[in-house]
């Protein structure tokens, strides 16, 4: 016993220490992380965004410095707040908010605490910084918009919340993101890539030098420049234009299917969503409920196309070989469908074959064609089906797939939908009870980006690109075969010599002849839009919306446009006079027509759209 | 084996040899500054440390070329020096750390503490080498105790609790000679009786003393001890008890309650006193199979544990070299002491065998208390982990301690 006691205690001890280091060394974790957090301190190094340029060229944003005051709760200690408040011109309870919020983040990641400094506040601060503990500037870069229009396209960016944090591991408290336009959809290749430097720190939270000589570190990669489709000049000229008006513009090269221009109105200017007041402007601009200036309207607003879509029908009439160019109607201001029922018609000449149907825009004759492609089949159903499936081909009634990340479907009505709301077959349909369809009303609606594209197709005679906004990266034209692939549609090239020849009578002796520009050949559109909107309940019909498609030159189309403005009455009144300057504007750069640009720019629908809010009985269309 | 013919252990100076170099390694990691300079920088830490263990190889080939005689006859001189030398602190002592253990020469500070323990070791084992002696004589131990308990004594008031805890590992020696078991239970139970009323308080101690007292006399009347025996033991455990419970809060001083606390899991502050354990266990804990790799340590580097290259040099093993490096420590130490407790038993001289066992009970003190409090086991009681730690008058005074022995062990025939 005397010998082996101490062999008992040794082995004893060994046995206790081993068993230690095992629970502390391997099973349990806890020190694992908190070692690198305890030790390591992460900085990051952000690349510049990348720019933004126009097709032409004209830069449209760059970037300039901002520097926010972050803190890491846990390394702060107290220190004097009055005198941090004041240089930073906030309220010691403000503080204090902010503090707490950044402790629940997390008490050893930094947060932001006062973002966006001006380089003059910056400079005050950092000779003072060493006295706050815990505190430290992160420089950022911020957007410097070289524009003023344009938000749309351009998008904005933002602070990340916490939902993006959680769900891509990239993203830090404080970084920013891009956000809607360009910005949201080509984030990836405007930030570039943030270095990463790992700083060994010593007991008292100094910085020591590089962890292991910095071989896990990594520099930032500069965000590529881009260059967009949009003309900046003719963006600037529509968005000039639609001032006072709300709609949406869309204009494409039809050849290329790159986006000219994308106006919504009303817009803003993009730096109002940038800097310390970034916040105070968001919220006005998205609690601005009746206006909402937030919302594109090119690309998310379904409009009924009205009277533009008769092309399309005619289209579809020849492809399914139920009607001939030469094939006339009658029309008696309208087109009597059923008992009692008729779809008007305005004064003209009759009977007219295609090409003056299509100037003239006469619903008599639509209603016949569109008849007697849905009685082409045994079964309305069938009729529509098919129906559907060619303005499909167009991009109608589904994504288009442009590179915004906004849009709509819009809507083209197919047999299982009137199945649905006719009850069928328990109630049976014809082609009668979805005769709006041939006047672009009814069930079909579309935003102003498919309507515009639809008009490339048809100056592309049958196919489209589809559109983009991404024109180069980095001076590299983009080669994603989603935007540089045709598209073809199901309506055989010949068809849209009859049609395009139509539409360029609507200019030159139709409801556009009063759009003429000298030296310019247009094929154009008019539509003028029925729509309704609830007032108390009560389903009340205001002011249509006015509405032009057009193509030019028509021989070699350089521009497709599509405009629409909210009650702006007939389709040359607004929109056509709009779509007409613009494409002047584009093809020529300088404007002839001087008195219709003034027409335009001092004329407000303002009064229009104050009406169904006025509470008080109004009149339409005057 | 003739005499004269000499053969050292050399399975004790390999084991030696591992960890004064390991030891080294991590002294460097843990004392590496921002720019690496040559290994013997004497600006540097562990240039420093490489110049002690260096200057130690020699004084090994001095203390191997003595005749084994001469430590014997001397002991009396060693111990009288020891006596003096730690007595001089409190008139020449330089003040580090709040303790005054040391004498500083120009550059150099020695801490005679750490040589002392040589000469007490060479006392008591001539002392009991001494053929008049018997330690079943309660005179005897007396004046066992009185070799021992005299330099622990002086050392204790410098203040240096540490270091004098260590002369306890003489119980070790004195137990193996013939000191009777009662000594050590005695010791062992006032131990756990201390520890069980910090953690339950003493009202649980007093009654669980009187249920196991009241057990036993279940057992066979031959085996059970007498009543007044038994009725003293509770008597004394519960008399104990409450005395710890008022020592602890009336004598005690707060940063003392505080060490226990922590170790007892009663308080858990890891930004004050539990800062070192803390830290250390986060080393250590880092470190997770394999470690960082040497030098790569982050706590280290970033010298987060305090006295990391001192007291704390097992927490660098820990996060550098991971599991794979502090079993592999623990593992040499047990070696070493398993070695020198077999080379002790083979002593034909009671002289060798209570050196030796002198000696695997101070290593054994160290480690246990060194270990146990980086590990977070013990209470913080500051001293070395023997040729481990940096600081050349510890790795002197060991390495003294040690190949006096592996001497005495080549000519143990001789005596």
């Amino acid at each position: 016993m005397r010998r082996l006691l101490l062999y008992i205690i040794i082995i004893t001890t060994g046995f206790i220490f081993i068993g230690r280091l095992f629970y502390l060394q391997i099973v349990d974790e806890s020190f694992t992380g908190l070692s690198e957090d305890n030790a390591i301190k992460v900085v990051y190094d952000y690349p510049q965004r990348g720019y933004i340029f126009d097709r032409n060229g004209e830069l449209l944003v760059s970037n300039q410095p901002s520097y926010d005051v972050m803190a890491i709760p846990r390394n702060v200690k107290t220190f004097d707040t009055a005198e941090f408040c004041s240089i930073l011109k906030i309220t010691p309870e403000e503080l204090t908010k902010r503090l707490d919020k950044a402790k629940v983040y997390s008490p050893r990641l930094p947060s932001i605490i006062v973002p966006q400094l001006t380089k003059s506040e910056y400079a005050y601060l950092q000779e003072k910084l060493r006295k706050y503990p815990g505190f430290y500037i992160q420089k950022r870069s911020l957007r410097d918009y070289q524009t003023k229009n344009g938000s749309n396209v351009l998008g904005y960016i933002a602070e990340v919340n916490n939902k993006i944090i959680e769900d891509n591991p990239y993203y830090i408290s404080g970084d920013l993101i891009g956000k809607q336009g360009v910005e949201g959809q080509y984030e990836e290749l405007l930030r570039g890539i943030k270095g990463v430097k790992y700083i060994q720190k010593d007991r008292f939270n100094r910085d020591i030098g590089p962890f292991k000589e910095g071989i896990f570190d990594t520099l930032p990669k500069k965000g590529k420049d881009v260059t967009i489709s949009i003309d900046a000049i003719l963006q600037a000229y529509g968005e000039k234009l639609m001032e006072n008006k709300r709609g949406g513009i869309v204009a494409i090269e039809p050849a290329t299917g790159e986006i000219l221009s994308l106006i919504t109105a009303p817009s803003y200017d993009p730096a109002l969503l940038m800097g310390r007041q970034r916040s105070a402007n968001f919220t006005k601009l998205y609690y601005d409920t009746i206006a909402r200036p937030l919302y594109d309207r090119g690309l998310l607003a379904e409009y009924p196309p009205g009277s533009p879509f008769k092309t399309i029908n005619a289209l579809i009439a020849l492809q399914e070989d139920v009607v001939d160019t030469k094939d006339r109607f009658y029309c008696n201001h309208g087109y009597v469908y059923g008992r009692g029922r008729k779809l008007g018609c305005h004064a003209h000449a009759s009977p007219l074959d295609m090409i003056p149907g299509i100037a003239q825009s006469c619903n008599a004759y639509f209603a016949n064609v569109y008849r007697r492609i849905i009685e082409k089949y045994p079964t309305p159903q069938e009729g529509v089906d098919t129906w559907a499936k060619h303005l499909n081909s167009f991009g109608l009634g589904q994504f288009l797939g442009y590179d915004l990340p906004a849009g709509r479907s819009g809507k083209i009505p197919n047999a299982n939908y009137y199945n649905k709301i006719y009850e069928y077959p328990t109630y049976k349909w014809y082609s009668t009870a979805t005769i709006s369809n041939a006047i672009g009303q009814g069930e079909v609606l579309m935003t102003p980006i498919q309507l515009a594209n639809m008009t490339a197709t048809i100056a592309n005679k049958g196919w489209f690109y589809t559109p983009h906004i991404l024109k180069s990266i980095q001076g590299e034209p983009i080669r994603d075969p989603d935007y540089t692939k045709k598209n073809y549609t199901t309506i055989d090239s010949k068809h849209f010599i009859p049609v395009i020849e139509g539409m360029h009578q609507v200019y030159k002796a139709g409801t556009a002849s009063a759009l003429q520009v000298a030296g310019i050949e247009i094929a154009g559109k008019t539509g003028t839009a029925e729509n309704f909107t609830k007032i108390n309940g009560k389903r009340t019909q205001l002011t249509d919306h006015s509405i032009f498609i057009a193509f030019a030159p028509v021989d070699n189309p350089k521009i497709a446009i599509a405009v629409f403005v909210e009650n702006g009455y007939w389709g040359g009144r607004y929109a056509g006079r709009i779509a007409s300057l613009m494409i002047e504007k584009y093809l020529k750069n300088s404007i002839s027509r001087t008195d219709m640009e003034t027409w335009i720019l001092t004329h407000s629908l303002e009064d229009e759209y104050k009406k169904p809010l006025s509470g008080e009985p109004f009149t339409i269309n005057k | 084996m003739a005499k004269g013919s000499i053969s050292f252990d050399w399975v004790t100076i390999l084991i030696y040899l591992l960890l004064v170099s390991f030891g080294w390694m991590n002294i460097y990691s843990a004392s590496l500054g921002d720019a690496p300079s040559s290994l013997f920088d004497f600006n540097q830490i562990y240039g420093k440390q490489a110049m002690w263990i260096l200057l130690g190889f020699f004084m090994i080939v001095i203390i191997l070329s003595i005749e084994a005689k001469f430590y014997m006859k001397f002991s009396s001189v060693f111990y009288i020096i020891s006596l003096l030398s730690i007595l001089g602190l409190f008139a020449f002592g330089k003040t580090i750390n709040g303790a005054t253990s040391w004498y500083v020469f120009g550059g150099v500070s020695i801490q005679p503490a750490e040589f002392a323990k040589v000469g007490t070791a060479l006392a008591l084992a001539n002392y009991l080498g001494d053929i008049q002696t018997n330690i079943k004589l309660f005179s005897n131990q007396l004046k066992a105790f009185f070799i021992i308990a005299l330099p622990a004594l002086i050392i204790l008031p410098q203040p240096d609790a540490g270091s004098a805890m260590v002369y306890a590992a003489f119980l070790f020696p004195l137990y193996r000679e013939g000191l009777s078991g009662i000594y050590l239970f005695l010791g062992f139970a006032a131990v756990a009786i201390f520890v069980l009323t910090l953690v339950f308080g003493p009202v649980y101690v007093a009654i669980a003393a009187v249920v196991i007292s009241l057990l036993s006399m279940l057992q066979k009347r031959r085996k059970r001890p007498g009543y007044l025996v038994l009725l003293g033991i509770v008597i004394g455990s519960i008399a104990l008890s409450y005395s710890v419970e008022y020592i602890f809060e009336n004598v005690f001083e707060q940063r003392h309650r505080d060490r226990f606390n922590i170790v007892l899991g009663k308080e858990v502050d890891a930004k004050g006193i539990g800062y070192n354990t803390n830290q250390s266990e986060i080393a250590i804990g880092s470190g997770g199979w394999i470690g960082k790799g040497w030098t790569e340590g982050t706590q280290t580097k970033g010298q987060f544990v305090p006295e990391q290259h001192t007291d704390y040099i097992f927490s660098t093993v820990g996060e550098e070299w991971g599991f794979a490096g502090t079993s592999l420590v623990i593992i040499l130490f047990m070696g070493l002491l398993f070695r020198l407790l077999h080379l002790a038993e083979r002593q034909k001289s009671t002289f060798n065998r209570v050196y030796g066992y002198s000696l695997v009970g101070i290593i054994f003190i160290h480690f246990l208390v060194n270990i146990g409090m980086v590990t977070g086991i013990f209470p913080t009681v500051g001293i070395p982990l023997p040729f481990f730690s940096y600081g050349g008058s510890g790795l002197w005074g060991f390495t003294i301690l040690l190949f006096i022995f592996i001497k005495l062990d080549a000519e143990r025939i001789a005596f």
